[in-house]
């Protein structure tokens, strides 16, 4: 049996943490998310979980990869300047591959910025924020019911993989409500768990990753087996080794553990773009603007598509090239002064022509704005 | 038991020796942290320790828990969810002068407020040992630094003052001279349901002792000795006298203060899913 509701996204992501088994969150009131804090603090402690509203920032997503350690599905949600904040802790998530995911909403930055506006200036930020060579994975919803589905996929790839998951919203689809069909229970949801070791404790490596899919078995602390979490770089011991060969294995492994997985985890939708002779690509709140618009293109005969990243990190670099070779040029629409399309650009390495339609006056574009843009990258 | 059969128990193989110079007070400390473990007969796998970044916190890496060793400065929060996670834990932090009080500053503050059942050991070696002796908030006010060449102008903290104002509910100190009363007053720490914090005065003498010329490091222990208080003693000194010891750098060591009078964080919210459920 199911519900229908009318939701915002940030509340789509409470139901979608539920339902995809969160049972702790750890973190501080920032808009455009505070929502997610306050609704999970509601819900978290009606299944058995636990809420933290925490000291600061930091806290917020150190909580939560402490409560990770000890074995729950754990989750922070923040918006720029604290996700800039969290960013030492995102590292050591990284490194010492605790599954975690953290929701940043979008708003107008840098600094305090136009809080209760969209944007989408994080998008460097959410795949390079922290310092040193790092992996994660990011993901972008453009509904409601898109952030439900994302939440919980955003945790089961963070389980799977142990890395963290960044759930890239904006304030477009964090305070949008919108029509969803929720189950009335969550039983069925497909819900993916760390895969924790199968050996004697004694002979536990904490380190040491499956050949398959390069991912470590974690044991929950408490559990028996006694390991050791570091922020340092580590061998399959959890302690550094200190060699250079040693270093590049071990950050080898945290590449190639996502990029070898990549048909796994990239997911992305194609919006008319069967017979398209020109796309826009954008996603999050500013696809929105682009289905509209894209629309109204077709309706005066313009065979335009719509490409919409639904992982936006790792980058759809095999989809992109491929789209490239096939159409007449590309216009990224994204709601800040041009960053995705930096990376496209890369990508498309010339096949054809590619436009930015960078907008960051604090407001979406209108579908006839977006149309405008389109027709004036059509011609170049 | 031994230090040997502690060692032996306790601390990791293969990972010794450890990377601390020698004369330093952090062995003592990580040490007295075992023994205290040792004493209350608790299972390794239920004790979890969580340390931050600097000298004190590689402790961790050498004690047979489930262990951490994180953030500079973050060791409290990281260890809260832990303890959030798996209340049945025993969980330890450890902690340096300087990752608790000034980078870890607001974190020790509201962890102590929540009063949640941590026992956080402060090595505190006044300096920034890892570094190489930058001043910390823990540095006597006239000490030299290499960021203080022309000595430190800041006062420092009453460390445990400021964590029984924030809320601790057990408060103790020791030094790493009075060893015995070191594993004491950790062992009662963990022992405590709340936040506990123990403050142990340690000596750095390479970064420390050599600038401010406090000599080997057996001295620098004779001054622990020598400025170090009973606690018993010290309560029963007229008020007087208690004025003109602590205007001699002396201090009192022992358990402080401690309460039951406060539910302890952890507990607190099995009354919240109690009422959500409702």
């Amino acid at each position: 049996m199911s519900r229908t509701l009318l939701l915002q996204g940030n509340q789509a992501v409470v139901e979608g943490a539920v339902a995809a088994g969160v049972r702790f969150y750890g973190g501080y009131p920032i808009t455009p998310s505070t929502e997610i804090a306050e609704q999970l603090a509601l819900r978290l402690p009606q299944v058995g979980g636990k809420f933290m509203q925490t000291e600061d920032e930091i806290a917020g997503l150190g909580t939560a990869i402490g409560a990770s350690m000890a074995g729950l599905k754990s989750m922070t949600a923040t918006s720029g300047p604290g996700f800039s904040l969290k960013q030492e802790m995102l590292g050591l998530a990284c490194i010492a591959e605790i599954p975690v995911v953290i929701v940043d909403v979008q708003r107008v930055g840098p600094a305090t910025g136009q809080p209760t506006s969209p944007a989408q200036g994080e998008v460097m930020m959410s795949r390079w924020g922290t310092h040193g060579d790092h992996w994660v994975i990011v993901v972008s919803p453009s509904s409601v019911p898109e952030s439900f589905e994302l939440t919980i996929r955003a945790v089961n790839l963070s389980e799977k993989y142990r890395v963290p998951v960044i759930m890239l919203m904006d304030e477009v689809i964090g305070h949008m409500r919108e029509k969803i069909v929720l189950p009335d229970d969550y039983q069925g949801i497909e819900a993916a768990s760390r895969k924790t070791p199968s050996c004697k404790p004694e002979e536990y490596l904490a380190y040491a990753a499956d050949k398959e899919d390069l991912v470590p078995a974690m044991a929950p602390f408490g559990s028996g087996y006694r390991w050791h979490v570091t922020g340092l770089v580590h061998d399959e011991t959890g302690f550094p080794k200190g060699t250079p060969a040693g270093t590049v294995e071990s950050l080898n492994r945290l590449h190639d553990k996502i990029y070898n997985h990549l048909d796994d985890i990239v997911t992305f939708e194609n919006y008319r773009m069967d017979d398209a002779e020109f796309a826009v690509i954008a996603f999050g709140g500013a696809a929105r603007s682009a289905y509209a618009a894209v629309n109204l293109a077709r309706q005066e005969g313009l065979k335009v598509g719509l490409f919409r990243p639904i992982t936006i990190w790792p980058f759809p670099e095999k989809q992109v090239q491929e789209i490239a070779g096939r159409i007449n040029g590309i216009l990224v629409h994204e709601l800040n002064y041009g960053q995705y399309v930096l990376e496209v650009g890369r990508v498309v390495a010339g096949a054809c022509p590619v436009s930015l339609y960078g907008k960051y006056d604090n407001e979406s574009a209108t579908p006839q704005e977006l149309l405008a843009e389109i027709k004036k990258a059509m011609k170049k | 038991m031994g230090m040997e059969q502690i060692a032996e128990k306790y601390f990791r193989p293969g990972r010794l020796p450890h990377i601390w110079c020698p004369g330093c007070g952090n062995g003592i400390i990580t040490g007295a942290i075992a023994r205290a473990v040792d004493q209350l007969g608790l299972d390794q796998n239920e004790v979890a320790m969580i340390s931050g970044i600097g000298c004190s916190s590689r402790s961790s890496g050498y004690l047979d828990f489930n262990t951490a060793n994180t953030l500079h400065g973050r060791a409290l929060p990281i260890a809260s969810g832990v303890k959030m996670a798996n209340p049945a834990l025993k969980v330890i932090v450890a902690s340096g002068d300087g990752d608790c009080t000034a980078i870890g500053g607001n974190h020790l503050i509201h962890a102590a407020r929540r009063n949640i059942d941590l026992t956080l050991v402060v090595y505190n070696n006044s300096i920034y040992g890892m570094t190489g002796g930058q001043y910390s908030p823990m540095t006597p006010k006239g000490s030299k630094a290499t960021t203080a060449p022309y000595m430190t102008i800041e006062p420092s903290f009453n460390l445990l003052e400021l964590a029984r104002a924030a809320g601790a509910t057990f408060v103790a100190r020791a030094t790493t001279y009075h060893v015995p009363q070191m594993v004491d007053a950790i062992a009662k720490g963990i022992r405590h349901k709340g936040f506990a914090i123990v403050e142990c005065v340690s000596a750095c003498p390479i970064n420390f002792g050599r600038q401010n010329k406090a000599g080997a490091p057996a001295k620098m222990m004779e001054w622990q000795r020598d400025h170090a208080v009973m606690v018993a003693a010290w309560e029963k000194m007229p008020a007087e006298k208690k004025a003109e010891a602590q205007a001699a750098g002396k201090f009192p060591i022992g358990v402080l203060y401690e309460t039951d009078a406060v539910q302890e964080y952890t507990e607190a919210y099995d009354g919240v899913i109690e009422r959500a459920r409702r």
